[in-house]
């Protein structure tokens, strides 16, 4: 049936006729969607230009002009008579973009002969570039010479990634000198990046504080980075510069550090590991916080070379350690004038007197003087200038620990600053009531044998010394400060009264200038007397080593704090050499210093001598040994870790555990060396 | 009176479609001109030397008579075809596509040829097909295989974009050749069902990705969505007057790839504006509009067919370009007529154009013949 049906329907008939109609019709379709999309595509152009012009001509801004920064030229740091510590020079560089490299293998071996680097340089590079984010520039070299700069250059375009530029780099004039008080810069890491996420961190020849003043003051010294506009292409290639804003210059940051001071000290430390520190003792301003070795910021600020690393690393005089902060020694008898203020304070008359027999019997212990043979009667001035033990044995058993730990904390052991320094260690004055909560046992007579001497738990690092050393010879409770102000602020009084104050003037003068036991202290000049308090710090039993000679790290500290002139205090400071050998290797670098202080002529004329001795000055050793280094190791050094922090960090565990050391022997009594001053460094003395 | 001055036959030239292709032409040679940064050469000179060239064969092609072209409209196919199978046999031996013959002067691309061809076969065919058969199958698959067999060698290529535009001229003709319109309908709804199909199963994955970025072309900004991303911003930044003649930095900048060819568009936008958009636009309204209306006052089948099928050609090019550069359509790969560089486009439109006054000539000749 459905077959039927379909024949029926009657069957259209199709003719040229019905044909030409048809077309005719169609073509009129055709027409109308011809039309239709005109009208479409005319309304969408419409659309876009006009209705989304403004977002468009937005992108195509962004499109063509490229914004990119100008690093700022950062603020100097100045020292208390506006000479740079740290500066900046004008300089030529050349960075390399990571994303941007095309072989990066090929390119920095390119580099490498074009800027004739030297092989563990380029394998140096090869390790940035792969740790490195995309975008963010690596630091090839700085401080290129014209020619080397034109020649990258003009290879430019065989070489994508690689960005030459002229920019300022930072400059240290004293190098080593400064650099744990300055610290350095460097270009900003992954974790600065992600908590600033500020497009100028990753602007090449950038570089941010990474240590010291550069890192607490970055605020201040960073500036206002310059913007350059320019069209480029879509390749990249600069057509054009649109328009170009200069930069702000940082703000300088003065501290109250004497910059020639500064120099001196650290030269004059000379081979040895330590410390110098000097106060002002009217203002408090620090003027000297040397702690060598060192490392060169200069050479720290693009970036730290494995060998570089190596050398720093394997040297056990860590001259990544901040000694003045960070390092902690026991005072030994530097604390004695300290200990004597406190009987003063407890009502102790000091011409009362003692009688040292060589040592003093406590219940049924014996406690040894330094001089086996004994001082005879002693009062406090020839205890503090002889530096007899059993006179301090003999009161504190007497007075008790509690108003020694006190005065000893008055006089700035224990204490942190307020500074603008990344860390500093305070170290330990013990007590009953600290030895109970730190160990749980109690407090025995030994202990307090061990504290009067400077001995046992008792720690302090360099600036807490050369504070209690102001604190003493102002009896002013001074507080040291780093930023220059020139408004010299108020001290309290210490509460002792100025004839004390004179004693203690005056049987400290007398360790160097009387019979005291750094005669050989005594200060070239004829109108200036220093006075002085040596010490000397254990860090192993009797049994293990004499102080004096074998092992360097079993050997003695030696320890002197000082103020000049005695009877009218303006200079004040603490001079620590670790594993000196005892405080003859410390009290000749004080006399120096502060001899560079009163008569700079005769210092420099004494430090020459032994500069010529030491082979040159603390940068060109460091320069020979870093060659000398270079020689032996080839490109077979263990590469850096990828972090600067990394770096400190561990510096600075170290050195904790390092200052816990001594305190190993202070579980028994530390008998003292039977000679208080010894020496096994140049320059050294003996007592008279 | 102007007759007096201008010489008969210069005056009988169509001027009506002559003078807006020329103002296009040289437009066209303007935007090249600033493309190139401003330099007639490597673009401007070689654009308005070919229109020359071409122009002077679509004078030529205004003369041919009709029965001559009849008769070379199959030898005219088979010869087309036979160089499309030479070019795949060519890219096979050369281990590569390729499109192309190279002729010494010029790049013959032979699927460019096919486009007018394919039309010119297929209204031969129906003019010939007696009208009581155009609603049986003899009407549809002796063109179905005149339209396959070149569909299927240029897919081989492969160019999606050109096969695309031998269909369209083809089915136009078919369409109005009267086939019945039950057959379209269904084939459109086959061809709905068979787009997602062919998505998945036909195309090449580098033309997956161009219809998947023309959907989203932000998803991609910097790879595949990125010509029509730095298209879209040419023209939206252009505005409505543009930023003036050679300061188009979208172009001279290179962010807009291929200003010179199938961009050519977003170029001109871009400095011109949507002012310079619409008389593209009117230019276009009018040649098309011409060639439907030359298609209307045809005397007969052929040439009716041949008239409409050259006007779809040309209209699918211009139509597929515009929607394409302004995001409404994948990239492609279509010139624009008469402004973008390159000579394969700039022959086969003016094929179409010197077939269209061809076929004015023969009505305005035949409707003298027939009053006079």
């Amino acid at each position: 049936m459905i077959f039927r049906r379909k024949q029926q329907r009657p069957k259209q008939v199709v003719t040229a006729a019905t044909l030409q109609h048809s077309f005719n019709r169609r073509t009129m379709i055709i027409g109308g969607v011809q039309g239709g999309v005109g009208v479409l595509l005319a309304a969408r152009m419409a659309y876009i230009a006009v209705a989304e012009n403004e977002k468009y001509e937005m992108e195509a801004e962004s499109n063509r002009v490229n914004l990119s920064l100008i690093a700022p030229r950062r603020g100097w740091v100045l020292d208390r008579n506006n000479a740079p510590l740290a500066s900046n020079r004008a300089d030529f560089r050349v960075d390399l973009i990571p994303d941007r490299l095309n072989d990066s293998a090929k390119t920095i071996d390119q580099l490498g002969s074009l800027l004739a680097l030297d092989p563990t340089a380029v394998q140096d590079l090869k390790d940035k570039i792969g740790d490195a984010r995309g975008f963010q520039p690596v630091e090839v070299a700085s401080g290129l010479k014209y020619d080397q700069f034109a020649a990258v250059s003009v290879r430019l375009p065989e070489m994508p990634g690689v960005v030459p530029q002229r920019g300022f780099s930072r400059f240290y004039p004293t190098g080593p000198a400064v650099g744990h008080l300055i610290g350095y810069v460097g270009a900003a890491s992954k974790e600065e990046f992600d908590e600033d996420p500020s497009p100028l961190l990753v602007t090449p020849g950038f570089k941010i504080g990474k240590d010291g003043i550069e890192k607490k003051y970055e605020d201040v010294l960073r500036g206002e980075p310059g913007a350059r506009r320019v069209e480029v292409t879509a390749s990249g290639r600069i057509v054009r510069d649109l328009e170009t804003r200069d930069d702000v210059q940082g703000n300088p940051v003065k501290l109250t550090i004497d910059g020639p001071l500064q120099d001196y000290a650290a030269r004059r430390l000379g081979l040895e590991s330590g410390s110098v520190v000097v106060m002002d003792c009217k203002s408090g301003d620090l003027l000297c916080m040397a702690s060598m070795p060192s490392f060169d910021p200069n050479s720290f600020s693009d970036g730290i070379g494995r060998l570089e690393y190596k050398m720093l690393r394997d040297d056990d005089r860590v001259p990544l350690r901040n000694k003045v902060l960070k390092g902690l020694y026991p005072p030994g008898s530097t604390v004695k004038p300290t200990v004597s203020t406190a009987f003063l304070k407890e009502g102790l008359d000091p011409e009362e007197t003692v009688f040292c027999s060589g040592g003093l019997r406590v219940g049924n212990r014996v406690f040894r003087c330094w001089k086996r043979g004994g001082h005879g009667t002693v009062n406090m001035a020839k205890g503090i200038y002889q530096s007899c033990d059993v006179y301090f044995y003999h009161f504190a058993q007497r007075l008790g620990m509690d108003p020694i730990a006190a005065t000893c904390r008055d006089y700035g052991m224990g204490q942190e600053f307020d500074l603008p320094v990344l860390s500093q260690f305070y170290g330990t004055v013990p007590d009953p009531a600290w030895k109970l909560k730190k160990y749980d046992r109690q407090w025995q007579a030994f202990d307090t044998v061990n504290a009067t001497i400077g001995q046992g738990y008792m720690l302090a690092n360099p600036l807490q010394l050369a504070v209690m050393a102001t604190r003493l010879a102002t009896s002013k409770h001074v507080e040291p400060r780093l930023l220059f102000d020139k408004k010299v602020p108020k001290f309290r009084g210490m509460g002792i009264s100025d004839e004390y104050t004179a004693y203690i003037r005056k049987a400290m003068s007398d360790v160097v200038n009387g019979p005291g036991t750094a005669g050989r202290g005594r200060l070239p000049l004829e109108d200036v007397q220093m006075a002085g308090k040596t010490g000397t710090a254990q860090v192993v039993g009797l049994n293990i080593s004499d102080g004096r000679s074998g092992p360097w790290k079993y050997r003695d500290h030696g320890l002197f704090i000082f103020f000049a002139p005695f009877d009218n205090p303006r200079y004040a400071g603490a001079v620590v050499i670790e594993h000196g050998g005892g405080s003859g290797a410390a009290y000749p670098i004080a006399r120096d210093v502060m001899t560079f202080m009163f008569d700079p002529q005769k210092g420099l004329d004494a430090l020459n001598s032994y500069e010529r001795q030491w082979g040159g000055t603390a940068q060109e050793r460091l320069n020979r040994k870093y060659a000398a280094i270079a020689r032996e190791a080839g490109e077979n050094v263990p590469p850096v870790p990828t972090r600067d922090e990394d770096i400190f960090d561990q510096v600075e565990a170290e050195a904790r555990s390092a200052a816990l050391r001594p305190t190993a022997i202070a579980g028994e009594a530390v008998a003292p060396r039977s000679d208080p001053t010894p020496s096994s460094a140049p320059g050294g003395g003996v007592p008279e | 009176m102007s007759r007096s001055i201008v010489p008969a036959p210069i005056a009988r030239l169509p001027w009506m479609v002559i003078a807006p292709l020329s103002i296009l032409v040289l437009f066209g040679g303007a935007v090249l001109y600033s493309a190139a940064g401003g330099s007639m050469q490597p673009f401007a000179t070689s654009h308005l030397i070919r229109y020359g060239v071409f122009l002077t064969m679509a004078l030529v092609m205004m003369f041919f008579p009709r029965n001559l072209v009849r008769f070379m409209a199959y030898p005219a196919y088979a010869g087309v075809l036979i160089l499309l199978v030479l070019v795949e046999a060519l890219g096979a031996m050369g281990g590569g596509s390729q499109r192309w013959l190279e002729l010494g002067f010029m790049r013959l691309q032979p699927s460019e040829l096919m486009k007018p061809v394919i039309v010119l076969a297929l209204a031969t065919f129906y003019s010939t097909l007696p009208a009581g058969m155009v609603p049986t199958w003899r009407a549809l698959v002796p063109s179905g295989i005149l339209i396959a067999f070149p569909m299927a060698l240029v897919l081989m290529q492969p160019d999606l974009g050109t096969a695309l535009a031998i269909a369209f001229g083809g089915v136009v003709v078919m369409f109005l050749a009267g086939l019945p319109m039950r057959w379209f309908m269904a084939a459109g709804a086959a061809v709905t069902v068979a787009i997602p199909l062919a998505y998945f199963f036909a195309l090449k994955e580098y033309q997956q990705r161009r219809v998947t970025t023309f959907l989203d072309p932000e998803s991609d900004p910097l790879g595949a969505g990125y010509h029509i991303t730095q298209s879209k911003i040419a023209i939206g930044s252009g505005g409505i007057t543009g930023k003036g003649f050679g300061n188009g930095s979208q172009s001279a900048l290179n962010y807009l790839p291929e200003p010179h060819t199938d961009f050519v568009f977003a170029t001109m936008a871009e400095e011109w504006g949507l002012f310079g958009g619409v008389l593209v636009l009117l230019v276009f309204a009018l040649v098309l509009r011409w060639g439907l209306v030359i298609a209307r006052d045809a005397n007969d089948t052929f040439a009716r067919l041949l008239a409409a099928g050259m006007t779809a050609t040309i209209f699918f090019y211009v139509a597929v370009n515009l929607m394409m550069v302004m995001g409404l359509a994948p990239v492609v790969g279509i010139p624009l007529p008469f402004m973008s560089h390159g000579g394969s486009s700039m022959m086969t439109n003016m094929i179409c154009v010197g077939t269209l006054m061809m076929i004015h000539r023969w009505n305005q000749s035949q409707a003298r013949t027939g009053f006079g």
